[in-house]
């Protein structure tokens, strides 16, 4: 598009000579001031990152991934018990959503044209805006309440909830970029729908599903408010899903909040491994499906 | 594969097959929709105690005292609404900016990554902002920012009494820069949207780059800019944990900036596992049906918005 652009001002108006250099430095100082707010919004991010690593970095140890917290004062607490509870919540929420949500995005890619297909859609981005703290009041209705106790089950379905509309509008996007010529070569061989869908469609879209999946789960794995009262939290080592579990996330909050410096350290640390987990999720995303697709010709 | 996918013996059986998976996706994908007027029943019923003892009263009313069990949802619809409204006024005009940056006039090698960075802005999550804005922002903000604006603007309503740090000017800053990357994201496209020769058009009569992009690309852009800025209001309205961190939890109106308040999200956030009385309860429950009900409508206004406009793009571009 800029290759076509031509000089500024180039038809000479009767409006006069000053009008002209008006026009010309109105174009040059607004152009300028787009680039100063691109500038000025990426400012908090770099002082976020750099945050958030100068404080954190220090308290990297294995002993912060091999312990479980401790009470104030004593050295060497750590928030081992929290990145296996949020690494267990995630497999959970993982087995539960993905499947779900890559089928739901499979029917409203493969059967555009029915009108319960634009209905779901519609909700998918609906529910995607949906606060996940009201997630979180809906699952201790659904499942806290019944049981009678918080516990990993319910953390892992909240956060469920969250990744199913993820994962099925960028299912959608991914199978609406396999060729048309793919599906009818396969009806044209004699296959169902079923074949066409499973042998072909979902075989041609896997890299980018891969990659729908893992941006799904980085957005999930940095959740904290769908978790407060559903998995709770859990000052201990604990692997079972029907206890309260602990995560990265409440257990930073938790210590952020407290009014202890060795605890606003482990936050920091904390924060630092959330942030490499969920960035990394983020950024194999994105390279997934660049090296395993297959270079298709149009 | 291919010997199967061409055998031509499965005939009735396949097409029966077929029927039952086709059924079997759209229950997968019922699921969306019911999981959607599931929460908002769940929540109405749940609410039920608080619904009959208050009745429509409950949104008007600024009493929220767990101690004699009188509960009004006043003083968080307001915190929410005026934080909202902060972190608006600074993400919209900012977003728009770089988004017209980075379609318009960022040359091409910068593009990739400025856009990429902007992504890793919306993928930092919730509790990290929170974290910096409570241990970071709000000191410099409590002892720099505050007592600035007060000495010199201080005659204002937005800016009187002490500096406390946290407060509705912490919170609307942590929620603008949460936010913009939703801006930025759907602005970006919906102006890459409007097609060259419109553009031509505009410098073939003399137009200079910021004419054409302000007479021409906005104008054509402008539903779908909109629905980005409503679909960012949403995140606004409902992002809990960064605002919970550093708005001071005080349900108090005030139309001063440096005053500390409440939110829908963050009350429930800080009371709800806590709450003990089967009203108070329900009482959280029913401040999580009207943020329900809030963000429900706009984000369904963001969507007709920002769906008129892929309309209207394609059928220019048809």
């Amino acid at each position: 598009m800029s290759s076509v652009a031509l000089q500024p001002g180039i038809g000479r108006l009767p409006r006069g000579r000053a009008h002209q250099r008006w026009r010309r430095f109105r174009n040059a100082f607004m152009l300028g001031l787009t680039g100063l707010c691109t500038l000025l919004v990426l400012i908090p991010l770099f002082l976020i990152l750099y945050y958030v690593v100068r404080q954190g970095l220090p308290g990297l140890h294995w002993s912060f991934l091999a312990n479980a917290p401790k009470p104030v004062g004593e050295p060497d607490g750590g928030m081992g018990n929290a990145l296996v509870g949020t690494l267990e919540l995630l497999g959970l929420a993982i087995v539960v959503g993905i499947p779900l949500g890559i089928g739901a995005g499979v029917y409203v890619a493969e059967f555009r044209g029915e009108t319960f297909a634009h209905v779901v859609r519609f909700a998918a981005d609906v529910l995607n805006g949906i606060p996940t703290i009201v997630t979180g009041m809906f699952i201790y209705g659904l499942v806290v309440v019944p049981l009678h106790h918080f516990s990993g089950w319910a953390g892992g379905l909240a956060l469920a909830i969250i990744l199913v509309p993820v994962v099925l509008r960028t299912t959608d996007e991914v199978l609406r970029t396999i060729p048309v010529s793919y599906r009818e070569a396969a009806l044209a061989l004699g296959a169902s729908r079923w074949d066409v869908i499973w042998r072909v469609v979902l075989r041609a879209a896997q890299p980018g599903l891969v990659s729908a999946s893992l941006l799904g789960i980085s957005r999930i794995a940095g959740e904290t408010a769908p978790l407060l009262f559903t998995a709770l939290n859990n000052s201990f080592w604990s692997f079972k899903l029907n206890q309260p579990m602990a995560s990265l996330t409440v257990q930073i909050y938790n210590f952020a909040i407290a009014p202890y410096d060795e605890w606003h350290a482990l936050a920091w640390t904390g924060a630092l491994t959330l942030i490499l987990l969920v960035l990394s999720l983020n950024i194999l995303a994105r390279l997934w499906s660049r090296w395993r697709s297959p270079r298709r010709t149009a | 594969m291919a010997t199967s996918i061409a055998s031509p013996a499965r005939g009735a059986r396949s097409s029966a097959a077929d029927q039952a998976f086709l059924w079997l996706l759209r229950g997968l994908a019922a699921l969306v929709p019911v999981l959607i007027v599931g929460i908002g029943f769940e929540l109405y019923r749940a609410s039920a105690l608080s619904r009959h003892a208050f009745g429509w009263h409950f949104l008007a009313a600024s009493t929220w005292d767990p101690i004699t069990e009188q509960y009004g949802a006043w003083p968080f619809i307001f915190g929410t609404l005026f934080t909202t409204a902060l972190a608006l006024v600074i993400a919209a005009p900012l977003g728009v900016a770089v988004a017209i940056f980075l379609a318009e006039l960022a040359p091409r090698w910068l593009r990739g990554p400025l856009s990429n960075i902007v992504d890793l802005l919306a993928a930092v999550p919730s509790i990290v902002f929170g974290l910096w804005g409570f241990l970071v922002m709000v000191p410099f903000l409590q002892e720099t920012v505050e007592p600035w604006l007060g000495d010199h603007f201080g005659k204002l309503p937005l800016f009187q009494g002490a500096p406390y740090g946290v407060g509705f000017l912490a919170a609307g800053l942590v929620l603008a820069m949460m936010v913009i990357p939703f801006v930025i994201g759907v602005s970006r496209e919906v102006i890459g949207a409007v097609p060259v020769a419109q553009r031509e058009a505009a410098y073939a009569l003399a137009a200079t780059r910021w004419d054409a992009i302000w007479d021409v690309v906005l104008p054509s852009a402008r539903s779908g800019i909109w629905g980005g800025i409503l679909l960012a209001m949403g995140r606004a309205l409902g992002e809990t944990m960064a605002v919970t961190m550093v708005i001071g939890n005080r349900p108090a109106v005030s139309t001063s900036l440096f005053a500390p308040g409440y939110t829908l999200a963050s009350v429930i956030a800080n009371e709800f596992s806590e709450a003990t009385t089967p009203t108070y309860i329900a009482a959280l429950l029913e401040i999580g049906l009207v943020l329900f009900g809030i963000t429900l409508l706009v984000n369904v206004i963001a969507r007709v918005f920002i769906w008129r406009m892929t309309r209207q793009v394609e059928r220019v571009a048809a």
